[in-house]
């Protein structure tokens, strides 16, 4: 479709953009050799450098496949969703969604885009505004959308609410966001990320600010909706002990890059970077022995992304580093196991 | 009396007052503590861990309108202090917090290392020179780098700040250190650094921790003792080795078996309903509501029942 041509689109068929894509187990979202860089100036205009927040990043996600993209703060993993969102503009490289280049739609396919993208925040409170009741914060996508009939709009918020377990319906659409617990502002969240049916959902680490009580119901939620509805889900989260329960994949990323990609279980089993291995053996489990050892933590601090090592980025910090390979040469994606993907000069 | 304990909490009370009536945050908390000893106090939100940290440090907000118990440390009782006598004696000398967010704690316009040096200078009367040396010497000891004294809360990452915050809990070398949920915003290669240190610390220093906190995986570090918090009163408390294997109260079960792990196969499950109002908590057993193994007696309020080391406020064990 061309630049000039989608003005005169009629709406109708702007609605469908990728729907009419075949459905089924094909790639539903494919990233190829992103790089989202921002640029740093020094008084307002003089060039200082680019902070490279995500760097060479690519994979593919399936129809109805749930991954998850586990990484410290400041390894660039919500830049990288924001980028999905089509929050922001790829410096380099491309986001397919469906057979469509992101960077090449127009404002109003984008707009289509997005309600097929559905995103859970991590805050749920800070997420939904407090002057809005539930039934106006669901309604809101569908308005904006242009679901113009109020029985279809009523009909989807009832199902959604029910969906997403908060009944008797009544109870909870008049009340404001204060009003409901944690866990039920969560609920929201999905709900309205759920409204307009989509076929991708980003959740940026939606149980981190909820109680342990209630954090596996909401991953078991999120799960089912993923499941009953053959959504791709994107989790993305630090804490490698909840991946377990909800992906079919883990990417671990450090430093603007994924340095690993493996099926969950096989992860768990067999983790080959480096990085990886140390983030398992620092996750704990609750042991009363925990208290008796001291844990091993490969030393310093992930680097700036303004100025990132030469070589594998992990190699200051990686007690099996090669001396003149990894400080020199970047690593290239490795694959020394079936499906199991890693960037590291061990498995070469 | 005979004092071998560290802390002895009785019956502390600390309601607060709103619109709406008195929120009772910590309601009636026995709590004991040794020398050397790490407890943990795990609770969800809301449940008043971080209110009894401050009942504990009297860092109380301006809309109290109960605060009432027994606090003995080191066997003086410390309530009966007036507010002058209790900052210059008690707060930052026995005992001092490591607050939950370091960034906010730390001074923006201070660099660090007059920071931790401060709490000499302020209750140990020492010269500058002298309580920077101390504050050097408690770098070494939290792992940040000694040039970084010089640097601004601004210039440190996460870890570095929350380094920062426990070397200034420990400056004055206090017997006992609050933590206020210390890892919740850390990352999880930062958190086991964090944690290593308070285990040195803990080794080296001998000083006594109260570390509380929701995370019940990485509480499992450092504790000697368990205490269980669930709408403002404490309803187990136990040695970590029987908790984490086998904890008593239908809370603390459900609680464990609410938590993801990395390793073994169990299918974590989750607690269903909410915790009571704290502004009219139910009169009998507060947890009754949720709990799966109630029956008839749960409408009244459970007694406290075993030995000091291992204590639980349920039906079940009377």
């Amino acid at each position: 479709m061309s630049v000039n041509a989608k003005e005169s689109v009629p709406e109708e068929a702007v609605a469908t953009v990728g729907e009419s894509r075949a459905q089924g187990d094909g790639v539903l979202l494919s990233i190829k050799d992103l790089r989202i860089w921002f640029e740093l100036r020094r008084w307002g205009f003089g060039h200082a450098g680019y902070v490279r927040a995500v760097d060479g990043v690519s994979f593919d996600l399936d129809h109805g496949e749930a991954i998850g993209v586990v990484g410290e703060s400041g390894c660039g993993k919500t830049t990288l969703m924001k980028t999905i969102l089509g929050l922001y503009q790829p410096t380099q490289g491309d986001v397919i969604f469906d057979g469509e280049n992101l960077s090449e739609l127009g404002s109003r396919q984008m707009r289509s885009y997005r309600s097929h993208v559905g995103y859970v925040q991590q805050d749920p409170y800070g997420a939904l505004p407090p002057f809005m009741s539930v039934q106006r914060i669901l309604e809101e996508p569908m308005v904006v959308n242009g679901v113009r009939s109020k029985a279809e709009r009523e009909q989807r918020l009832r199902s959604v609410m029910e969906e997403v377990k908060m009944t008797p319906i009544e109870d909870f659409v008049t009340k404001f966001p204060h009003m409901l617990s944690g866990g039920q502002q969560q609920r929201v969240v999905i709900a309205r990320s759920m409204i307009m049916g989509p076929k991708l959902i980003v959740a940026d680490e939606p149980v981190s600010m909820l109680d342990a009580s209630v954090r596996v119901e909401i991953l078991r939620l999120l799960r089912g909706l993923q499941e009953s509805h053959n959504l791709a889900v994107i989790y993305i989260t630090h804490d490698l002990s909840t991946v377990r329960y909800f992906s079919e994949r883990i990417f671990v990323m450090y430093a603007a890059r994924l340095v690993e990609k493996a099926q969950v279980q096989e992860l768990l089993r067999n983790p080959l970077h480096p990085y990886t291995h140390a983030l398992l053996a620092a996750t704990s489990d609750p042991d009363y022995r925990n208290a008796l050892a001291f844990k091993e933590v490969p030393p310093g601090e992930p680097p700036s992304l303004i100025a990132p090592p030469p070589g594998c980025r992990f190699h200051p910090r990686c007690p099996r580093v090669i001396e003149g390979l990894c400080d020199v040469q970047e690593p290239p994606e490795f694959e020394p196991e079936p499906r199991h993907f890693t960037a590291c000069w061990l498995y070469q | 009396m005979p004092e071998d304990k560290l802390l002895r909490i009785e019956n502390l009370l600390l309601h607060f007052r709103t619109t709406k009536g008195a929120v009772q945050a910590v309601d009636g908390v026995d709590l004991e503590l040794d020398y050397t000893e790490a407890i943990v106090i795990l609770g969800e939100s809301g449940c008043g861990k971080t209110s009894l940290a401050k009942a504990v440090l009297r860092l109380l907000p301006r809309n109290v309108s109960a605060y009432s118990g027994q606090v003995y440390l080191e066997g003086s009782d410390v309530m009966g202090l007036d507010d002058e006598e209790f900052r210059r004696n008690v707060r930052w000398v026995q005992m001092s917090l490591v607050p939950q967010a370091a960034m906010n704690a730390l001074n923006p316009v201070l660099k660090v290392g007059d920071q931790v040096a401060e709490p000499m200078l302020v209750h140990a009367g020492v010269k500058k020179e002298e309580a920077l040396a101390q504050a050097r010497e408690m770098f070494r000891r939290v792992g940040v780098p000694v040039d970084f004294l010089n640097r601004y809360a601004f210039e440190l990452s996460g870890g570095m700040r929350q380094r920062v915050a426990i070397a200034m809990s420990l400056v004055t070398a206090p017997s006992l250190v609050v933590l206020d949920e210390p890892t919740s915003a850390l990352d999880v290669l930062t958190q086991a650094n964090i944690f290593n240190v308070l285990k040195r610390i803990k080794q080296s220093l001998e000083v006594s921790f109260i570390l509380i906190t929701h995370d019940i995986a990485t509480s499992s570090e450092l504790a000697d003792r368990v205490a269980v918090m669930y709408a403002g009163q404490i309803v187990e408390v136990n040695d970590a080795r029987q908790f984490f294997t086998e904890p008593m109260h239908p809370y603390s079960r459900m609680l464990m078996a609410s938590v993801p792990r990395l390793r073994g196969d169990q299918e974590p499950e989750f607690i269903t309903g909410q915790p009571p109002s704290l502004l009219a908590p139910p009169t009998g057993c507060r947890f009754a509501d949720r709990c799966p193994s109630r029956f008839d007696q749960c409408v009244e309020d459970p007694p406290v029942t075993g030995q000091n080391r291992r204590r639980v406020k349920c039906w079940l064990y009377t």
